[in-house]
């Protein structure tokens, strides 16, 4: 019931959201997040309320995954210690307005960056840390082995969702046909599929991998495919108007990939900081200067691998082949081996 | 038609019962006439289906433990993921290491409830009981004193939030409920129309707008700095909407007071305040008792509303729960098992309730 609420209250609050932008881009000066976040010792970090790899609370209602590695990295880079976050557990609807308000300094909330969004909402998006897309995941016993075979397939998907649209519009665009059957609750309708009830499941390629592991009587039995029918470049979030904050955060982000590049890891960055690559001692902090532009510690990055590892091995402990998501690379790999993750120049 | 005037046997002394015990209630309630044996029969025939496979899948081929979740998906339910999720399912975000403390809440909340349900004990003394009571609750929930560690009421979650949020509720918002229903039966114009306009603006919007109102448009209007705790902005919402709903209950039952009693009343020569204490109130909540705990039945379900905020009551808890990547798939066990929980708190009030009327509706039974 709750997720159907949420779809239809999206609108409403996307409508006060909007109110609120106007409210907190004065508020916000320059420089204070920075200050407000040392002089209280830490600072508060938005995350989903549950999304298998990325934010999932334990037995003991502790967070941890793919997100809150992020905000990890983050605490890491100020205090040198990952442990001084706060973490806020936010549905989808309530994430905007908690960021505006200054109930939390960062979202990393699997939020999907768009203009809008960018713009008017007054947000600034760190760079994108997970690229996900619309997929299709098939029982392999049919031997399909593109989403161009389907025509005339029966395709489970949610209603009035965005999925819905870009299938229509996938399958117009490549002239096919297809029969949707649509089912509100997401837990029916994954339960439809693996009953035999359509051909096809589509959604987010992460839940459709997260599904399949968890719910599929013999995982094995489906197959993902490779087509990705929408863009969704998931980025974590800070509010307009206080620049260094947002530097923080985005270089953050860039020195968890650039270090994946270097080849640092947090088991031999110890050893790295007697490196002779230029890169790496300015990165590390050996040579100085990078942090006191950031107005943090030269030790920032050393302190964010040490404490999380690199964003290979984030990606690898929570949604990698070492998790039970056991999800690919893919588009989430380094420019050099085919993916996207390309870091801006630490210098 | 047939004459029903002719041939009624007059006086005729009752037959020795042919079936009596158990056979003559089973005759009587189950096989009396054709359409209920027909009744019958299909509902046994329902039973008999649909009960094997719901036990079957509920104990005999239930997985009771296993290390993960891959390992428990089988024909039947895994009640080793309830094993493994109860405690974040109860409590929630509370910390581990004092799961002790929202576990002594539920209790103190349970005997509160018990106590209040005596009516021995209805009077000065229950009020004592439950100020203390919540008192220690609050104090156990959040600390701060008597050597415990502070907890903020962000990670006050599970079934401690759901109850605080409805017993609070409740607790409040029928007082308020009855003072606006009086109001709204009032002579002075200003009085009645404050209560009128409140109560037609609250119970016209749905409660998740009064949770937004309060939890999303409030902090944007007060300055940078000042928070109203976000629980305290949720009770508030859910008081405000308690009395309102509670008070047209109320109201329902002052309307249906005689004139006389009243004017009797007057004539005494009670004041005000005694003549709705003594004789109006005490008839009139009598009478509107199923409605009230209709309401309250529903103020307790509404609580699961609170997501919508990031709140996390017992049903967000337990899905929650479902999120974990190792235990992925079991909706049906985390719903049974929260349902269950539900499922007895509104039973106990609707038994109590019954109890209540049977009670109190003494005099007026036939």
């Amino acid at each position: 019931m709750h997720k159907i609420i949420v779809r239809r209250c999206a609108g409403l609050v996307t409508a006060l959201a909007m109110v609120g932008a106007i409210a907190a881009a004065n508020s916000a000066l320059a420089g204070a997040t920075l200050d407000k976040v040392k002089q209280a010792g830490g600072f508060s970090c938005g995350v989903p309320t549950g999304i298998p790899g990325f934010a999932q609370p334990n037995d003991k209602g502790v967070y941890s995954g793919f997100d809150v590695d992020i905000c990890k990295a983050v605490s890491a880079a100020i205090f040198g210690d990952p442990g001084k976050v706060k973490y806020v557990p936010l549905t989808a609807v309530q994430r905007f307005t908690a960021l505006q308000s200054g109930e939390v300094d960062i979202l990393s909330n699997n939020t999907t960056w768009t203009l809008t969004r960018d713009t008017e909402l007054g947000f600034n998006f760190a760079p994108v840390v997970f690229y996900d897309g619309q997929g299709f995941m098939v029982p392999k016993k049919l031997g399909v082995k593109s989403a161009k075979e389907l025509n005339g397939a029966t395709i489970c998907v949610a209603p009035g969702t965005t999925s819905e649209l870009n299938l229509a519009d996938y399958f117009r665009a490549n002239k096919m046909d297809y029969k949707p059957v649509v089912i509100e609750k997401v837990d029916e309708i994954y339960a439809a599929f693996f009953a035999g009830r359509c051909d096809v499941m589509t959604g987010d390629a992460t839940g459709l991998a997260a599904q399949r592991i968890g719910r599929a009587t013999h995982p094995d039995d489906y197959v993902v495919l490779p087509e990705r029918i929408s863009k969704e470049p998931l980025a974590p979030v800070v509010r307009h108007g206080d620049e260094q904050w947002n530097d923080i955060v985005t270089w953050g982000v860039y020195a968890l990939i650039q270090a994946e590049e270097s080849g640092i890891t947090q088991a031999n960055v110890d050893d790295k900081l007697k490196s002779e690559d230029p890169g790496i001692k300015r990165m590390l902090g050996v040579t100085p200067g990078l942090g006191k532009a950031l107005g943090l510690d030269e030790r920032w990055a050393y302190n964010e691998i040490k404490a999380v590892g690199n964003y290979g091995e984030i990606f690898e402990r929570s949604l990698g082949e070492g998790s039970p998501l056991n999800l690919a690379r893919g588009l989430n790999n380094l420019w050099t081996k085919g993916g996207l993750l390309y870091a801006i120049p630490l210098r | 038609m047939t004459d029903l005037t002719q041939g009624i046997p007059i006086a005729a002394q009752a037959p020795r019962p042919r079936w009596t015990g158990a056979l003559a209630w089973l005759r009587a309630n189950l096989f009396n006439g054709v359409t209920s044996t027909i009744l019958t029969l299909l509902c046994a025939a329902l039973i008999a289906a649909a009960l094997p496979p719901v036990i079957r899948w509920a104990l005999i081929d239930a997985i009771w433990s296993a290390p993960n979740g891959q390992a428990c998906h089988g024909a039947g339910a895994c009640w080793a993921f309830i094993g493994e999720k109860f405690r974040f399912i109860l409590f929630g975000f509370f910390p581990a290491g004092e799961t002790w403390r929202p576990i002594a809440a539920v209790v103190i909340f349970l005997a509160m409830i018990v106590a209040a349900c005596d009516r021995r004990m209805w009077g000065r003394r229950l009020a004592l009981v439950w100020v203390i009571g919540l008192f220690a609750v609050f104090a156990l929930m959040r600390g701060g004193a008597f050597g415990l560690s502070t907890v903020e009421t962000a990670l006050w979650s599970g079934l401690p939030l759901t109850l605080v949020l409805a017993v609070v509720g409740m607790l409040v918002g029928f007082p308020f409920g009855v003072l606006l229903a009086l109001g709204r039966r009032s002579r002075l114009p200003a009085v009645r129309a404050i209560c009128v306009g409140y109560i037609e603006l609250v119970r016209g919007v749905p409660v998740i707008t009064m949770l937004f109102m309060a939890s999303l448009m409030l902090p944007l209007f007060l300055p940078t700095g000042i928070t109203i705790d976000k629980l305290v902005r949720a009770q508030v919402a859910f008081i405000l909407f308690a009395g309102a709903s509670l008070a047209e209950v109320v109201r329902g039952g002052l309307q249906a007071i005689p004139r006389g009693q009243i004017e009797a009343a007057d004539a005494l020569g009670l004041t005000y305040v005694q003549r709705t204490r003594l004789i109006v109130l005490p008839q009139a909540l009598a009478m509107v008792i199923p409605a009230l705990v209709n309401t309250f039945i529903g103020i307790f379900k509404d609580t699961a509303l609170v997501i919508i905020i990031s709140l996390f009551d017992l049903l967000t808890t337990a899905e929650t729960a479902l999120s974990d990547a190792n235990w992925q798939g079991f909706y049906v066990e985390a719903y049974v098992f929260v349902g269950v929980i539900y499922w007895s708190f509104c039973f106990f009030m609707s038994r109590y309730s019954q109890l209540l009327e049977r009670e109190f509706n003494r005099g007026r039974r036939r």
